[in-house]
Parts: C-alpha cells; structure tokens; sequence
C-alpha cells in the first residue's frame, strides 16, 4: 500500500461514516412515528457483501445497532446477494432474528453499482404499533405481542409487495403512521445507496470489500490493543431487579482474557413468563456496548470493534429467551446490562466506571379510548377519549462518575430524546401537568448521582386511560460505588394516592392522574468529600435538602446559605472518628 | 434609499473589528482590533478613518448598519444578567432537562450546557393553557404577587416569563408582564410568546431566557453607539444586522437581542447572496474559511437558507445538541472545527484528525514562530509551498517553514511512517474531507444537491482549499471575490431592510379554517410591516408568505411558500398540493394519497429589495482564453504540491492585485493577495472577471 493509498483509505472510511449519516437523517426527518421522528430511536448502517458491518451512524440506538448487525447474515442466509436485484428490499420484525422485539422493524435494501449488488443498506427503527397486545409485557407469548414478518421482500424490483402492506394494514392500529414509516425507511436506504454508489465512482472503487477490510480492521485493532491493557482475569458481579412479579437476578463473569473480553451471564434468572425476555441478539447488543464505553468509547461501531466481545447466556434464561416466551418489554431488562458489565469493570479500571444509573428508560405506553380500560372504569367515567395510543420517552439519572456528577434526567444507555410535552398535547387527548426534576433523588456521593423526574399526566377532561407499566428500579435502587449512597428507587402510583405496580397494564380511573417518579442515579465516592461549596449549590437549587447535607453530606450552612466552614470541619472530623 | 449618500457597515467580530465605506463607486475599508470593554470605540475609530480617507464628513453618510457578537460572547461567557424564569407549575427544570439525550453516545464523561437561569432563579406559578390556548387553570394577580418576594429575593435584574401553550395564547404571559412590571418597574422583562411564538417549550423558554439575559447589557451597548453617532455628528440611521439576513432598528434590537447572535456570519452569507445575484448565479454555495472555523451555507435564486433554529455556546463546539437552542429566525449555516489554524494530528485510530481545536492567532501555527509547537493546517500549506513565507499577511509577518516541517512530521509524518509532503496532502485533504461532509449532510437535510452549485470562497482560508474542496463536492466553479477579507462588513450593506414573524397556528388542510387564519396572518404581516416602516419609511415592501407544514403526524416540518392574498375555501387543497410538491422536492416521493398535511406555524417575511453589488460586473459567458489583454508583471515560479501529483511541481505566482479583468490561467497557479492566496489546482482554470472576481473553472477530464 502506498502512502497515497494510506490517505484514500481514510477519505473512504470518512466518507462511508458521512454517508450513513446522511442516510439516518432522511428516515429521522420522513418518519411518522413520535418514537423516530422525536426522539431518535432508530439505527442505520452499511455492511459489505458478506454482512459485516462497515459503518453505523452514531445517532443510533446501542440496543438496536448491535443487534442489526447481527441480523444482516440472516437476511443473506434467506437471500443470498447476488441473489438480489436493483429495487428489492427486505424487511423482518423477526425478534430472534433482529433486534429482539416486533416494534424494531429492520429493512435492507442492496446497493448496485458496476452491474453487481455492492453492498448493503440497512436501518432499524421502532414502530409505535405493529398489532397484537401493543408494546408492553402482559403476554405470555410472543404469538399475542403482533404480527411478526419473517424475512421477505418489502419491495420487489422497485414495486412495493402490496401483499405484506395490505396485511400489515388490517393488523394495526394506526395504519397511516406504520406506512409512513416503511416508507421512510425505505426512503432512508436508497439515499444511503445512492451517496455509497457516489462514494464508489468518485474513489474508482468496484466494492467496499477491501476497504471493509482495512476499516473493520483498523477498529479491531484498536480494541484488541485496549483489551491487551487490562489486567486479565475473571470478575462477577451480581444484580436484582423488579422484574414482572417477582424479582430477577442477573449474574455476569466477565473474563479479560489477554486482547478479548467475554461475558457469561450463567446464574442469571429463568424466564420470565411475562414479556421482559431477551433475545441474545439484544443481550450481545447491550453488553458489548457497556464494555465498548469503557474500553474503547473513540473506537467507531462496525463489525472490527464488535468482534473481541463475546457474550453468552443459557439458553431458556432471561437473557437468551427462547421462541414462543414473550419479549415486548425487553429493554427494561436490557438497558441494565451495561450497569452490570460495570459493576465487572469496576474491579478492573475503577478510575473509568461509574456507578448505577437509573439504566432503562421509562416509556409509558398509554392507550386512550372506551376500549383501553376496564369496562367498569369506561361505564363510570364522565368522559370518554378517542382512540389513541402514545409512547411517552423520560429518562431517570445516571450514575455519578469519577470525577463528575450524574447526569439528571439523560437518558444512559439508550439515546433516545424525550418529545416536547407542547408537542404531545398537540397530537394526543393528555395533559402531562408535571414533568420536573425529583429533589433529593440523586444518591450522595462526592460525585452526586443524577436526579430522577417526577411526572404528572392526566387524561384530558379528565377522560381515563390506561398504562402499559414498563418501569424498574422501583424495588432495588440503584447502587452507589466506592462509598457513594444509593440513588432514590422509582415509584409509580395514582395521583390520589394508590401504588401501581412497576410492569403491566392498568387503568387511571376518571379524573385520576398517573404519577411517575424515576430513579435517581447512585453517588460514586463519599458524600462527606464532597466539596462543601458545591453541597451548599445543591441545597439553594432544592437539589438536596438542608438536613441532607447536614446529615449524609457533613455539612453545616448558615443561614444565608453559606458554608460554616468551622462546623462542617469539626462535623465531618466527627464522623471520621466514629 | 440612500442614493448618493455614504453606506457604512461595521462588524464587530471577537478578534477585529472590520468596516467598509461605499460612496458611488468608491469602496474604502478599515480593520482594527475589537475593543472589548466598549465596542462602540472602535466602531468609531473604523469609521472615522474611512470618512477621513474619503474626504468625507458625517453628514455625508446616509446609513450605518452594524452587526456584533457582543450578545453572542455575553452568552458563551456568561457574562449577562442576573435573569430570573417565571414559568408554568410543574415545568420548573424544563429548561435545564432538555431533550434529555447525550451528546455522545459512549462517552461515560459527556457534559451538558450549564443553563442561563440556574434552578434557584427558576420560579414556578400555578396557572395552565391546554394546546388550543384555553385556560384550564387562571392565572391571578395574588398568584403574582406570592412570587414577587421569590423573585425579589433571587436578585432579578432582568426577566423571562414563559409559560406552557403561551404561542397559542399570551394572555397569561402579558397578564404577568403587565402585574409585574407595575410592582418592578426597573425589571426588564422578556415574553415567550412574543420571543418566539412556536410551540416545543424547552426551545421557546431557552430563547426567552437567552433574550432576558443579554437584553440589559445589549440596551446599554446600543444607546452608547447611538449616542456616541449624534455626538459626532451623524444624523443617519443606524441600523442592525440580524441573525436572518435583514437589517432592523436600534429599537428593536434592544427589545430582541437574542435575534443578533449570528449577525457576523449572516453579513458573510449575504456577501455571498450578493456576489451570487451579480453574476447571476442561481444556486451558489458560500464557503467561509478563516483561523478557527468555515461558515457554509446554500443559496439559491439568491437567496440564502434560513432556519429557525440555532445552538449557541456548544460544549462541544461543533456538535448538535450540546448548545443552549435557539429558535429564531437565522441564516441556516453549518459552522464546522476547520481552519487555518485547526489543530493536526493522529488519533487512537492512526488516522489524521484536525480540529476542531485551533492554535487561533496565539501562539498560532508552528510556522508563525510564537511558541506554537503543534501541526495545524496553515503549516500544512506552508509546507505545500502554497502560501509565501515572506508574502503572509502582506509581508507583514514571515513564517518559519522550517518550524512548520518540524511540526508536521513530529505529528503526523512520523506516527503514520508517512514523508512530510504526504503528511501535509493529508492534513489538508483531512480538513476539506471535514468540510465537504458538513457540506453533504447540511444539503441532504433540506433535500437539495450539490454538485450543481457554485462555489463562493472567502476568508482568510478558503481559497487556499476552494479547489480541493470543490473537487469533493463535485462542483466544476468556484467564484473568489475581491474584498473577501471584510466580506462580513461589505454583506452589511447589501442586506435588505426586514424583519420575520413566525407563529404557531395549527391547522389541518382537510378542516382549514380560513377566515381565522387570514386574522393570524394579517395581524403578523401588520406587525412585520411596522418593523421594517420605522427604518425604510415609505420604501417599496415585499411580503414573503411561508408555511411550515408535515403530514399529520410527522414531527419535522418543512418550509413551503404559500401565495399571498385572502385564504378562501379551497385553500387548504391548494395548500395540499403545495406541500406535496415540495415533500416530493426534498425526499423524491410523496405520500398525499395516504395522509393529509398540516400547517404547524407560519412565516411572514417583510422586507425592501437587497442592495446590489455596485461592482461586481455581470458574469458575460464564459472567461475568454487569451490572455494578451492582462499584461501584468511576469510571474515569479516556485514549487507547489498540487493534489493530482506526488511530489511537488513547478507552479506560477502571480500577484492578484495587478491582474486586470480578462487574464487567465491554467493550474497549478497561485494568485497571491495580501490576506490570502488562491490556489488553482492542476484540473482548474482561473480567470479574472469584470469588477475583478477570479472565476475557477474545472476543466473537463
């Protein structure tokens, strides 16, 4: 290779990352769902002839990108690519053989150049409804949960298979929405193929095979070298969640062994007979992607950086659930894995890991209508609403880090942005009264975790509606490190008064209102070494109490709201004797 | 407006501060350094020394029109005042949780943006609208005066008040301002609903907020200028440059700061507008590369992309959603991490990265030999043997190669095992690489090419890349203007005299109500009128209407123009069809047979004719070949790395100053300027243009 070719390569590989980029923004800004258009849950990458991927755009979801480019080599298991033609494009919901659940849709369309299929586009996004019991872990099956599409051709020679629209049509709630979606999708990928064809003629390039190769590469490289730089060993960590009805146990072994790294989930909970199951697909997804944030954050997603991490988990467990178990739910159960794989890291580079977070979103499904409640509360209530249904996105507080706070209501480990409550209103019957920062949620440390929101929606007129719970950390907080407190745990109940439960559905009753409160992230170090000057900064934003930071904190204020620097010292030495 | 009479336009930038004087056919310019303590000093100092220059006094200037940062730097230094929110019950935090995503997805220690009112200044009150504007929960007037003591306590000097639905019905908030501003009097006191009357809070109380909090320090700025003008003399108006392009009064400027942040680059995107209408360029891209950053932006039909909405002061400075957002009515540009002075080496990877780090002008580069140890791009081209290291700066600064070499191979060609000249080919194909991606992306977000469009390169840096640049892009033209260096200054005055309103009304087209939109539309295309009637008098007004609209359930929404005159019956089909052309225009298809469209908020623009480049001649054809008619001085040769070769070659240098309209060249050849050098690569042809623009041309392979 010349040092020409050396430069050109990089050009490629820049390039490549712009034009999935490109790709992303289309179907961001064509998509009909909330979900997509809002706040970004959606994935899009460029894989090469034999399915590894090249390059992902960094606007995507981790739980979707990993997964998807596992799910390319079934595409081409059905449809081999020189199989393929200009104007085909496949499609699965598939969740064993995609991204874990019948929402996350994935579409594929090859790229043509030179007479020959040249390379593969692909995106995943999340569709609000797709039929069945709609998004939530009530089934049993995944049969209730919606209509699953095994891989098939969306599009045959640029005609698209009005067939499979035609019965997606009648299977869903909001047709329009889910059209509008595919066609985004679809949209998406021809302008990634268009901007790789381009990309091709303008560096003289038949394929991305061997610059595939030198980028998958490079990226693995540069992973193996990070892995090489830890200690080796084994490190288990351990965990429990809310679960469905009963508690979950999630147990990992993460061995460093020499430039890769390998997760056994073995010990971990069966099961579960409600949809919070994941596929392994979705269990590789996460799990990489907590190790990826530590080891090598700057390394750029593709198959090369992917490659050095190894997951497994039994199969029939939680993590690696078999068909027909429920799957729905799946992310409030994945979204904690990378938690898990810190609590791993923690014993091998304590300086990068921070401490839990309040880890899955919380998305409340809600569902309006006579039909979304129980028909006792639909008789009794003087107001009835339309049909709707709506995904709401917030997010609870991260951990706090080694040398940072926590960041409050940002969602980790997911990316997805929360809708504007103007915008909501706009499109739906629902008022959210209250949507603020939760005081005093955030777990002390000398780096404070994030706080979690509490949250106020109501039905307009008060009309009754019903929630698809999906929320967790309601029962174990999440966990301080290194001396640092746990952060406040999640609670869900009626405005007047009455708990609910953390995972199913249930109605609020007419003129009653739903009441979430998320997790707070976990301290990181102890919360008597914080700075006083910044306990004091906490305390006038209402972050923390006076009594908190005189209590767990160590730190006595005047009244004005200054530090007594004399009392916080003999305070804090105080404690140190005790 | 104004024939006869002097034209004046001052930009103050944070480093200089330029300005230009046109009177007739002269042009006369000025830069000195900003003057950060009292801007309007070297306001005055540029301005005088023109007026002296020209043999002109004050009463001979007919306008001033004056762009500045100051809003923009109070922001990112958090330098405004005390501001306090009053808000709506319930959205106490929503200004600081924003959309709640990160900024990066791996990065364990990503920050976020500090907010302008911090959580002890923000003070809630209980009140409510539902979307529609009606009121669910009142406000009264004992619900003001509870908070009084809160917002008295927390040392409010300056006020935003923005509530939940407020665009859809500022009762509440004009209720508040009336109340409060009675019991505070010396409050300054900021409405969202007359900010930015759009729907999505955090990006409407963000803006209000940012409004209050440079409002007081930017009402002070202002009356000194103008105040310092009468005092010398001047009876002209004095007139400022906004975010979008147009030109507004002292009045309301001080009224709506917050629509000044981006005046400097707007001045230089109207530069380009201008230079784009004086050739009868029809779809242009101005490509605006100095020390730190490079300002692109599209035009077509000469006129420049607007958007709504902007981010200032990014934690990570070119990356979105790491900014406070803004929605204001701006010149829609991408601003990316590459310039002169970007910063060169390798990364985790072994590939060369640039920026967005800059050396800026201290130390600067390794070559200006003022302690800068680091590669960065300038050294790259002083390496290329495209910049003179005894011409830089007019000669007023030699650079070091030597210290440039040293740098670039300590940086890159030793940790990539690379020679020194691949090492600077590769910084800068690295940087244009950066730049053409921002471009790509930039133009596939509003779904238009770019291989078509002519490139407009100004700035210290950007004829050094145009060529390079030019050839990624695919585009076969680039035009460099005369006076690129204060091409701000000179944008100034070719700005037309306009303001925009944009609102939030919702409406389906299949359920269009016409009579009520026709009162929402009359009522802004009142209000923008009034604008622009106190600075251009009985001037001659255009009304530009324009819809935002999507499909009933999309969530981004697209700008279409939609004709003036009464909205009757039939509008909203007609309205349809107009959105479906244009959806069909950005994304290739449409999908009106399966879904209506909806209008989300409403644009009206009012404003007089842009002011033509009295210079710049209209493009005539295509440059002649002969060259007889330029007979300037013989060039002098020296080696230059040109990207179509490996090693360097010999390559003409002719100073662009003595070139005459009509003379052309065929690359390599560089034509040196006291600012700047344009470098006309190997497949380029360059020709001097009546008025004195150089015109590049690809030719054909």
């Amino acid at each position: 290779m010349t040092e020409r070719d050396e430069i050109r390569n990089q050009m490629v590989w820049s390039r490549l990352i712009s034009a999935i980029e490109e790709q992303a923004q289309t179907v961001i800004r064509t998509a009909f769902s909330q979900s997509v258009r809002e706040c970004g849950d959606l994935s899009a990458g460029v894989f090469n002839r034999r399915g590894q991927m090249v390059a992902q755009a960094v606007t995507g979801t981790p739980g979707h990108v990993n997964s998807m480019a596992i799910c390319i080599g079934h595409f081409l298991e059905a449809f081999p690519i020189d199989t393929m033609r200009p104007g085909d494009v496949f499609v699965t919901n598939d969740p064993w053989l995609s991204v874990g659940h019948y929402h996350d849709v994935t579409v594929v369309t090859p790229a043509f150049y030179r007479g020959r299929a040249v390379g593969l586009l692909a995106n995943t996004c999340h569709i609000v409804d797709m039929g069945g019991r709609g998004f939530g872990p009530d089934a049993r099956q995944c049969y209730e949960e919606g209509i699953n599409i095994p891989i098939m051709h969306l599009a045959r020679g640029g005609v698209v298979n009005e067939d499979l629209m035609g019965l997606l049509r009648t299977n869903v709630r909001n047709a329009t929405d889910m059209e509008g979606d595919f066609y985004a999708m679809m949209a998406c990928n021809d302008e990634g193929a268009r901007r790789l064809v381009a990309m091709l003629e303008e560096f003289d390039l038949d394929d991305i095979e061997t610059i595939g190769d030198y980028i998958i590469g490079r990226s693995r490289d540069a992973i193996r070298t990070a892995i090489r730089a830890l200690p080796d060993g084994r490190f288990r960590h351990a965990t429990e969640l809310d679960g469905f009805d009963e508690p979950i146990r999630i147990c990992a072994e993460l061995t460093v062994d020499g430039d890769a790294v390998h997760v056994d989930y073995t010990g971990s909970s069966p099961a579960s007979p409600f949809g919070i199951n994941l596929v392994h697909n979705f269990s590789l997804a996460y799990t990489a992607f907590g190790v990826n944030c530590i080891v090598g954050p700057d390394v750029p997603c593709n198959a090369g950086s992917l490659e050095p991490i190894t997951v497994s988990a039994p199969p029939g467990s939680i993590l690696n659930a078999l068909r027909p178990r429920p799957v729905s739910a799946r992310h409030v159960i994945g979204q904690m894995l990378p938690d898990v794989v810190f609590g791993c890291l923690a014993q091998v580079v304590p300086e990068r890991v921070p401490a839990e977070g309040a880890g899955a979103m919380w998305n409340p499904m809600i569902r309006g209508g006579a039909t979304a409640v129980e028909p006792d509360i639909a008789a009794g209530a003087a107001v009835l609403s339309r049909d709707y249904d709506v995904i709401l996105f917030n997010s609870g507080g991260s951990g706090g880090r080694p040398a940072m706070d926590g960041l409050s209501t940002t969602a980790f480990p997911s990316g997805v942005r929360t809708p504007p409550v103007e915008a909501v209103e706009t499109s739906f019957p629902l008022l959210v009264w209250r949507k603020e920062y939760r005081e005093g949620s955030g777990g002390p440390g000398r780096c404070r975790g994030g706080l979690g929101q509490r949250l106020e929606i109501g039905g307009e007129d008060g009309a009754p509606f019903s929630v698809a719970a999906m929320f967790d950390r309601t029962w174990r907080a999440p966990e301080g490190r290194f001396g640092g407190h746990e952060g406040a745990p999640g609670q869900v109940r009626l405005k007047s008064g009455r708990r609910l439960k953390s995972k199913g559905r249930q109605s609020v009753p007419y003129n009653d209102r739903l009441v979430l409160e998320l997790p707070g992230g976990g301290g990181y170090g102890d919360p008597r070494q914080r700075d006083p000057a910044r306990v004091a900064a906490d305390v006038a934003d209402g972050l923390i109490s006076r009594e908190d930071a005189r209590e767990v904190y160590g730190v006595v204020l005047v009244a004005d709201g200054s530090v007594d620097q004399d009392a916080t010292r003999s305070l804090r030495a105080e404690s140190k004797r005790l | 407006m104004f024939e006869g009479q002097a034209r004046i336009g001052v930009d103050v930038g944070g480093t200089f501060t330029d300005a230009v004087l046109e009177v007739g056919d002269r042009r006369f310019t000025s830069k000195v350094l900003t003057t950060p303590r009292d801007p309007e000093q070297g306001c005055m100092q540029c301005i005088e020394e023109m007026l002296r220059h020209a043999g002109l006094g004050p009463d001979a200037v007919g306008v001033i029109v004056h762009g500045t940062t100051l809003a923009t730097n109070s922001i990112i230094e958090r330098k405004g005042a005390t501001t306090s929110l009053l808000t709506t019950e319930g959205f106490r935090d929503t200004l600081q949780m924003g959309t709640e995503g990160r900024p990066d997805q791996y990065d364990i220690n990503v920050t976020q943006p500090e907010p302008l009112v911090p959580r002890r200044r923000r003070i809630t009150v209980e009140e409510r609208l539902n979307s529609r504007g009606e009121v669910l929960v009142p406000l009264t007037t004992g619900k003001l005066d509870a908070v009084l003591p809160i917002l008295d306590a927390a040392g409010t000097e300056s006020l935003a008040i923005a509530f939940l639905h407020s665009y859809a019905n500022p009762v509440h908030e004009r209720l508040a301002r009336e109340h409060l501003s009675r019991c505070r009097p010396d409050w300054s006191v900021s409405l969202s609903c007359e900010v930015s009357p759009e729907f999505r809070e955090f990006e409407r109380f963000s803006t209000t907020c940012a409004n209050a909090y440079v409002r007081p320090l930017m009402e002070r700025y202002l009356t000194a200028f103008a105040a310092q003008l009468r005092q010398r003399g001047f009876v002209c108006p004095l007139l400022l440059m906004l975010s979008s392009g147009g030109l507004t009064t002292v009045e309301i400027a001080k009224a709506f700061p917050v629509r000044l942040v981006e005046s400097g680059p707007a001045g230089g995107a109207i530069f380009a507008q201008g230079i784009a209408a004086a050739h009868g360029i029809e779809k242009a891209v101005s490509f605006d590369m100095g020390g730190t950053t490079a300002k692109i932006c599209l035009i077509d039909d000469t006129r420049a992309q607007t958007s709504r909405r902007f981010e200032v002061a990014r934690v990570y400075r070119f990356r979105r959603d790491s900014g406070l957002p803004l929605r204001i009515p701006v010149i829609e540009m991408v601003e990316i991490g590459a310039g002169g002075g970007s910063i060169a080496g390798i990364d985790a990877l072994g590939r060369i990265a640039v920026g967005p780090q800059s050396a800026g002008s201290d130390p600067g580069p390794a070559c200006y030999g003022r302690g800068g140890r680091r590669a960065t791009v300038t050294d790259a081209n002083l390496v290329m043997g495209r910049i003179d290291p005894e011409g830089f700066a007019g000669g007023r600064m030699a650079l070091t190669t030597r210290d440039a070499q040293d740098a670039l191979m300590a940086d890159v060609g030793q940790p990539m095992s690379v020679s020194l000249e691949t090492a600077a080919f590769g910084v800068t194909e690295i940087v244009c690489e950066n730049m053409a991606t921002a471009v790509r992306v930039h133009a596939i977000e509003s779904g238009k090419n770019v291989d078509d469009r002519t490139l407009i390169a100004f700035g210290g840096a950007a004829p050094l890349h145009a060529c390079q640049l030019a050839r990624k892009l695919g585009i076969r033209r680039i035009i460099v203007p005369r006076h690129a260096g204060v091409g701000s200054a000179v944008g100034f005055l070719r700005a037309p005299i306009s303001y925009e309103v944009v609102r939030t009304f919702h409406q389906r087209v299949d359920a269009f109500e016409a009579e009520a939109v026709n009162t929402v539309i009359r009522d802004m295309e009142d209000e923008a009128k009034g604008y622009v009637r106190m600075a251009a008098g009985p001037a001659a007004l255009s009304i530009r209407r324009q819809a935002y609209m999507r499909y009933q359930g999309q969530g981004h929404e697209i700008a279409v123009d939609v004709p003036n005159g009464r909205f009757d019956a039939s509008a909203g089909a007609g309205l349809q069809a107009l959105f479906d052309e244009e959806y069909r225009a950005v994304f290739g298809r449409d999908i009106g047979t399966v879904a209506a469209a909806e209008v989300v908020a409403w644009r009206v623009t009012a404003g007089t004719a842009p002011f033509p480049d009295p210079f710049s001649g209209p493009f005539s054809g295509p440059a002649r070949a002969d060259a007889s008619r330029g007979a300037a001085p013989a060039p002098i040769s020296r080696p230059v790395l040109d990207p179509a070769f490996e090693s360097p070659v010999a390559c003409a240098v002719h100073d662009r100053e003595t070139l005459e309209s009509g003379f052309s060249v065929s690359g390599p050849a560089i034509l040196a300027e006291d600012e700047t050098s344009t470098v006309v690569d190997v497949r380029f042809e360059a020709a001097v243009l009546p008025g004195g623009d150089v015109e590049l041309r690809q030719r054909a392979p």
